[in-house]
């Protein structure tokens, strides 16, 4: 009999230890899967900022370019038409020519010229022609370098490399080494990144139409979905009787949800462009499809931030003679507010980074010109990135990732609102 | 005048309104009025507005049809003749003449008469419209005027009118459901005429390209879905692998062991994940986690493609924790501390109580969290696009790559589409088996909830 209690306690005692290193696995394992997921948090950003830091710079070359009147307005008038039409080009490989003066043979030449960016030739146009005094002088002038250029002074273009296996061929790197020992090739503050549009070459794009396009779009998400939204939820939540159809509508909204956000898109795809005849790749019509998808969101928000005014508060309104209305409108509201503002916000951030529906409705165009109104042609944050991701240069890499940094910080400082709004007006009743 | 001026006009005569009907409420000083002078404002300015808006509406929705019967009927009967395809281009032609656009070719006569008509028809409806809508508008608050008086209850009037406007608000939600049932369905129904249930349902080929000559090679096309539900399951699957067990791990740990501090740091910081945009994990997924796997392969002699099921999975699944560990999360610190308190009482270890205890509870609420991030899984688009394969492997293979549902889906309709391709269509039978699966998953994660939510009170 005791030697059974014995063996009891024994088999007890030994298990103990047992159940404490399982205990302590347990507890370790919860403690990994915490680190995985944010050490990919980590890792993503890092990658993210490494690859994209670089691009808000952009290298230049110094060159001395000058701006003969015999070429850019022969005949003296400085009519606009003239100058527009010059060959600025030419003035910019005049410049190149006369800085490595040994150059001769055709082909050279084309590699020569093919350091600084095709796009150079158009800004000089531009400041040429908003400054015609210009015409006859010899400028000193920082030119936007190609792409290949700004690769490789940034790194990613190995210098030591075989000839056939860089985009960079051997005079090219003896005229670049030469001009960096005169100091002519400077990296600057990438203005272009955010003041152009798109463009086939990489050292001239920017993500200014994508943003204009983003904006536009929640521009419309926001006028339709903030009214619409509150307008559910203070129904849902003050009026809707108690039956079928009430019920309908609430497991309609979760339901909506958990939708797929391609889904929408081919509902806008098939009601918006094809039935109602709305332009395609419009920020229109892309508001229209985002706020169907963000209208769940507000209205959940719009309901709990209602259901948390306490009782007390209608229930003084009411005895002060205010009709129903009147105690939503003038009592309930102002203090449901800024729950249904923060969750608005929140919407707002998931539209500003959805981009699956946007792809069905045709915004994926390749957009320079920045959209002017909801109807016009446009695209968004998000498929900028999708688009730059699958261009092929190097240099739209750190782009993508730029534009990327970009897109996030919108959502932090959308989330970083909300988080604001929530801290300062919430209240513990 | 143009419709933007019409409805300013009109936003004019609303406030008009307003201020009329205000002012002869506050006008008669001596009479006691039944509502606040402002309710008075608001009915006549209701008044003014909604009838005028309705026909507004009506009218801009039926005038481009009416136009378009009567510049029609008014063409020569041999072109009346020509198939309904070449009169709609046609008709694009007079309308571009009138809106000063490229035409094709150098106008016909018929076609300039046809503008001239158009122009003329369309002048005449916007005088119209201008006219009607702002008489009415005129005529209604003039009637909405003369019944403001004392005993008037305008405040009842109005409120009601509010109440309805946000009953029509809440229909949004119904209506876009049946909106994106009809519109998916009505297409996927077209797409089944020209392909059969069976073969898409069953068939094991899938290459959706349509002749563009009758008598090209492989004209025919392949419209087996089989191949993209196994793609779709494989790198779900894949997803939910790595997703359920560091979600659920997670959310014991955060809500379990942690102190408040770790927690209140770690909480928000794996919420962020879900907050990324889904392009931004498609980017990565590509441009970091794909060559990662191939090199990675390398070394271990696998050949692993550089769009493999894996990398997107993988991905997928990094995406799809914060679902998993938030959800969990909540219903874990629903279940009452007196079960934690009982099982401790009996000696039995903190991991003991949780696995015995607090997760049998909480299973309902964490199996509804799992199905909810399947459903994500399933539906998730950009990062299968940018990450996964175009090609429809049929494979179990998570080093090959694989396609997907949504991944054809954008393939379908990105570009140019012409709308009675069974290509095109073929999309859209594809988002119509997507929407049901992800509604049936919600349905049956909102039912396990309510079925089994155990109740402590």
């Amino acid at each position: 009999m005791s030697n059974r209690r014995q063996s009891v306690r024994d088999r007890v005692a030994l298990g103990i230890a047992r159940r404490y290193r399982r205990e302590r696995n347990f507890r370790l394992l919860g403690l990994a899967a915490v680190l995985v997921g944010l050490s990919f948090l980590a890792f993503f950003f890092l990658t993210l900022i490494g690859n994209g830091y670089t691009a808000f710079l952009q290298t230049h070359i110094r060159l001395d370019v000058e701006l003969s009147a015999s070429l850019i307005d022969p005949d003296g008038e400085l009519d606009p038409q003239t100058i527009g039409r010059a060959n600025y080009q030419g003035l910019i490989q005049n410049a190149l020519r006369a800085r490595f003066p040994e150059v001769a043979s055709r082909n050279e030449l084309r590699e020569l010229f093919a350091l600084v960016s095709p796009g150079a030739a158009f800004e000089l146009r531009d400041s040429v022609l908003g400054n015609p005094d210009l015409i006859g002088e010899t400028m000193d002038l920082w030119l936007v370098a190609d792409d290949d250029v700004d690769m490789l002074i940034k790194g990613h273009i190995d210098r030591s490399a075989e000839e056939s296996q860089r985009r960079i061929s051997d005079p090219q790197l003896a005229w670049i080494e030469a001009l960096e020992a005169d100091g002519r090739i400077e990296r600057q503050f990438n203005h272009r990144f955010f003041t152009a549009g798109d463009s086939r070459d990489p050292e001239m794009s920017g993500i200014r139409s994508a943003i204009t396009g983003s904006f536009l779009m929640l521009l419309v998400t926001l006028a339709l979905s903030f009214p619409l939204g509150v307008a559910t939820a203070i129904y849902l939540e003050e009026f809707a009787p108690k039956n079928r159809w009430t019920d309908l509508i609430e497991v309609n909204i979760n339901n909506l949800a958990a939708v797929p956000s391609i889904v929408f898109g081919l509902l806008g795809l098939a009601l918006f462009i094809n039935l109602f005849g709305l332009p395609r790749s419009a920020p229109l019509v892309g508001g229209l499809v985002l706020t169907l998808m963000t209208l769940p969101v507000v209205i959940i928000a719009g309901r709990a931030a209602l259901m948390s005014v306490p009782p007390s508060i209608r229930e003084a309104a009411l005895g002060v003679g205010a009709s129903k209305m009147q105690m939503i409108l003038h009592h309930v509201m102002p203090l449901a507010l800024p729950g249904m503002l923060t969750g608005t916000i929140i919407g707002m951030a998931r539209a500003l980074g959805e981009s699956a529906p946007l792809l069905m409705i045709g915004m994926v165009a390749f957009i320079v010109d920045v959209p002017e109104s909801p109807l016009d042609p446009a695209t968004a944050l998000p498929v900028q990135v999708y688009l730059w991701a699958d261009s092929p240069e190097r240099a739209f890499v750190e782009r993508t990732s730029a534009a990327i940094l970009v897109l996030l910080a919108f959502l932090l400082a959308m989330n970083a609102a909300a988080i604001l709004l929530r801290k300062r007006f919430e209240r513990n009743w | 005048m143009p419709s933007s001026t019409v409805l300013a006009v009109l936003l004019a005569m609303t406030l008009l309104a307003f201020v009329l009907g205000r002012r002869r409420s506050l006008a008669r000083s001596g009479a006691r009025f039944h509502s606040l002078p402002t309710y008075y404002g608001s009915y006549v300015a209701i008044w003014c507005a909604f009838p005028a808006l309705a026909v507004f509406c009506l009218w801009q929705l039926a005038e481009p049809g009416f136009i378009r019967s009567q510049v029609i009927a008014s063409l020569p009967a041999e072109v009346l003749a020509l198939p309904e395809a070449e009169l709609g281009l046609l008709y694009n032609d007079i309308r571009n003449l009138v809106e000063g656009n490229f035409v094709t070719a150098e106008p016909s006569e018929e076609v300039v008469a046809a503008a001239a008509r158009y122009e003329s028809l369309s002048r005449i409806s916007d005088l119209g419209l201008a006219l009607t809508v702002l008489l009415l508008g005129t005529a209604t608050l003039g009637w909405a005027f003369r019944r403001v008086n004392p005993a008037f209850r305008a405040r009842n009037r109005v409120e009601k009118t509010m109440q309805r406007l946000l009953m029509v608000a809440s229909t949004v939600a119904i209506f876009t459901t049946i909106g994106i049932f009809f519109s998916v369905l009505f297409e996927a129904f077209r797409f089944f005429q020209q392909v059969s249930p069976l073969e898409f349902m069953f068939g094991l080929s899938w290459s959706p390209q349509t002749a563009i000559r009758p008598d090209q090679i492989g004209s025919s096309g392949a419209f087996g879905a089989v191949p993209l539900f196994a793609g779709t399951l494989l790198i779900s699957g894949i997803a939910m692998v790595v997703a359920v067990p560091v979600g659920l791990m997670s959310a014991i740990y955060l809500s379990e062991y942690a102190n408040r501090r770790v927690r209140a740091v770690a909480k928000p910081m794996l919420e962020v994940l879900a907050g990324i945009p889904t392009v931004v994990y498609g980017y990565f997924a590509a441009l970091t986690v794909g060559p990662l796997l191939r090199q990675f392969g390398e070394g271990f002699g696998l050949d692993v493609s550089s769009e493999s099921a894996l990398g997107a999975g993988l991905v997928m699944g990094i995406m799809i924790i914060p679902f998993v560990s938030s959800l969990s999360d909540d219903v874990i610190n629903a279940v009452p501390q007196e079960l934690r308190d009982g099982s401790f009482g009996l000696g039995a270890t903190r991991s003991e109580t949780i696995r015995k205890v607090v997760l049998p509870a909480a299973l309902p609420g964490i199996v509804s969290s799992v199905l909810l991030a399947a459903s994500r899984a399933i539906g998730e688009t950009m990062i299968v696009v940018m990450a996964a394969g175009l090609a429809a492997n049929l494979t179990a293979n998570p080093f090959e790559a694989v396609t997907t549902v949504t991944v054809q889906i954008v393939t379908l309709l990105v570009g140019d589409q012409e709308f009675d391709s069974a290509k095109t269509l073929a999309a859209f039978a594809l988002g119509l088996l997507l929407f049901l699966t992800t509604l049936l998953l919600n349905i049956v994660a909102l039912g396990v909830v309510r079925r089994y939510r155990e109740q402590y009170e």
